[in-house]
């Protein structure tokens, strides 16, 4: 049984050829509106998620198929104190594959433990959060139209946003040049995510920065990130932070004019909206293409189980 | 000096550092078999000065895997009708499952009574780090 926990239970060419796929049903939606008829995706969203859930959601329905689901446990079992193992247990019995997110990280593995369908990780608390990995990557190439040699500026909670960690171990994948990992010191990039970059991919320079400019100059690719208010454990730390780093018109003037500014929203202020008519502002363009990438995921992983 | 008759069937487990025998014996549940076991304290040692000595009688289905985790040194003895069949040091797990926590308050483990805490080895240098399974933080292991 195949599952997406996290970005290497992909290898690259599955990369590539989901991201042809993309593009394909990008460009020839009405192929695909029947190719999942007859199958129905779990959509168990534990925490709250619009884009996320309303992606997957909307995928499977585009590409033909039926929906069950909740995006929010207060009324599922779970509240009653079930494991996740058996409410997966129990759903993958009603469904042909789940798409789920959960506050708590590893949640997701453990469901793949007891699944008898295709789990897809839709986010596991600041863990993973491989569909985000795979729409940034979509977006990059469709943008870039390649995914190699790229200045990659990670602008923000590098901590505990869990988008940034699926991306940069994924990207480092695709020889990129470099990364400029902008954060305050307390949210910057996990320690076992720097020493995992330091063993596997010593050849990629990593540029640990507190301040933004030189990043805004140098890459090709600038994500930003929300500080994320639910990943704190008291407020005051998170008011601290929250106004780290904002991007507007002036400073973004600094910017390549060929870069992409990408963010993996929701934004709060960290993006001025006096940005979002710049034409290197692909964020709400992400966003869409991130169903497009999963209607080619959700087709893959069902295929593969009716092999 | 206290006399303890040797065992004819079971496991003796022999230079643990003195006074951790007592953790050992908690860790591996040893208060709740049935048959008889024995811990021995301080016991005088030529190598160890003292040391701490486990018996346990009639059982060889102890998971013995944690001892390598308080210290290498340790032996095990495997007894059959009076005699040593099996004599070995330990050897730290690559893999050790649900003999300790992970260090992420956030991770499932620790919440999810089916989410039993599983490690892999990371790092053994000095002491041992263990990288989560679940959701991938390194949690220095001590006893």
């Amino acid at each position: 049984m195949r599952h997406l926990i996290q970005p290497e239970d992909l290898s690259n060419q599955e990369f590539m050829d989901l991201i042809e796929t993309a593009s394909h049903i990008l460009a020839h939606p009405e192929l695909y509106k029947e190719r999942a008829k007859g199958k129905i995706l779990a959509s168990l969203f534990f925490e709250p998620s619009t884009r996320t859930k309303f992606s997957f959601d909307a995928a499977m329905l585009r590409l033909g198929g039926e929906v069950i689901g909740f995006s929010d446990s207060q009324s599922t079992s779970s509240q009653k104190g079930e494991s996740l193992a058996d409410t997966i247990r129990i759903m993958s019995g009603f469904a042909d594959i789940i798409a789920m997110r959960h506050p708590l990280e590893g949640a997701s593995l453990l469901a793949s433990k007891t699944s008898r369908v295709p789990v897809i990780n839709g986010g596991d608390g600041g863990h993973q959060h491989p569909t985000q990995a795979l729409t940034d990557l979509f977006t990059i190439y469709h943008y870039k139209k390649k995914l190699s040699g790229h200045k990659i500026a990670l602008i923000g909670d590098l901590r505990y946003g869990r988008t940034v960690h699926s991306l940069i171990k994924t990207l480092a994948r695709f020889k990129v040049d470099s990364f400029y990992l902008v954060s305050p010191e307390e949210l910057s990039m996990p320690r076992h995510i720097l020493d995992w970059m330091q063993a596997n991919y010593p050849d990629i320079h990593i540029y640990v920065l507190h301040d933004m400019e030189p990043a805004l100059r140098d890459c090709d690719i600038l994500y930003m990130t929300r500080i994320q208010k639910e990943r704190f454990f008291n407020e005051a730390d998170y008011l601290k932070l929250k106004n780290s780093y904002l991007l507007d018109a002036e400073k973004m003037q600094l910017a390549k004019k060929d870069a992409i500014l990408m963010h993996p929203l929701p934004r709060v202020n960290e993006i001025s909206i006096d940005l979002d008519n710049d034409p290197r502002s692909v964020y709400f363009e992400q966003a869409a293409m991130g169903m497009y990438i999963r209607m080619a995921l959700i087709l893959k992983l069902l295929e593969e189980c009716d092999d | 000096m206290i006399n303890v008759s040797g065992i004819e069937n079971g496991i003796v487990i022999d230079h643990i550092p003195a006074g951790k025998g007592w953790k050992i014996f908690q860790k591996l549940n040893l208060n709740t078999i049935e048959t008889p076991v024995v811990l021995l304290m301080g016991v005088r040692s030529t190598r160890m000065g003292q040391k701490d000595i486990i018996k346990i009688e009639g059982r060889w289905d102890v998971d013995l895997k944690l001892l390598a985790l308080i210290d290498p040194d340790i032996t095990t003895s495997r007894i059959v009708d009076g005699k040593v069949v099996l004599k070995k040091s330990m050897e730290v797990p690559q893999k050790v499952k649900g003999l300790f926590e992970c260090a992420n308050p956030r991770c499932v483990s620790h919440i999810d009574q089916q989410a039993i805490p599983e490690f892999t080895l990371v790092r053994s240098n000095g002491a041992l780090h263990y990288q989560c399974n679940y959701c991938d933080e390194v949690t220095r292991y001590s006893l």
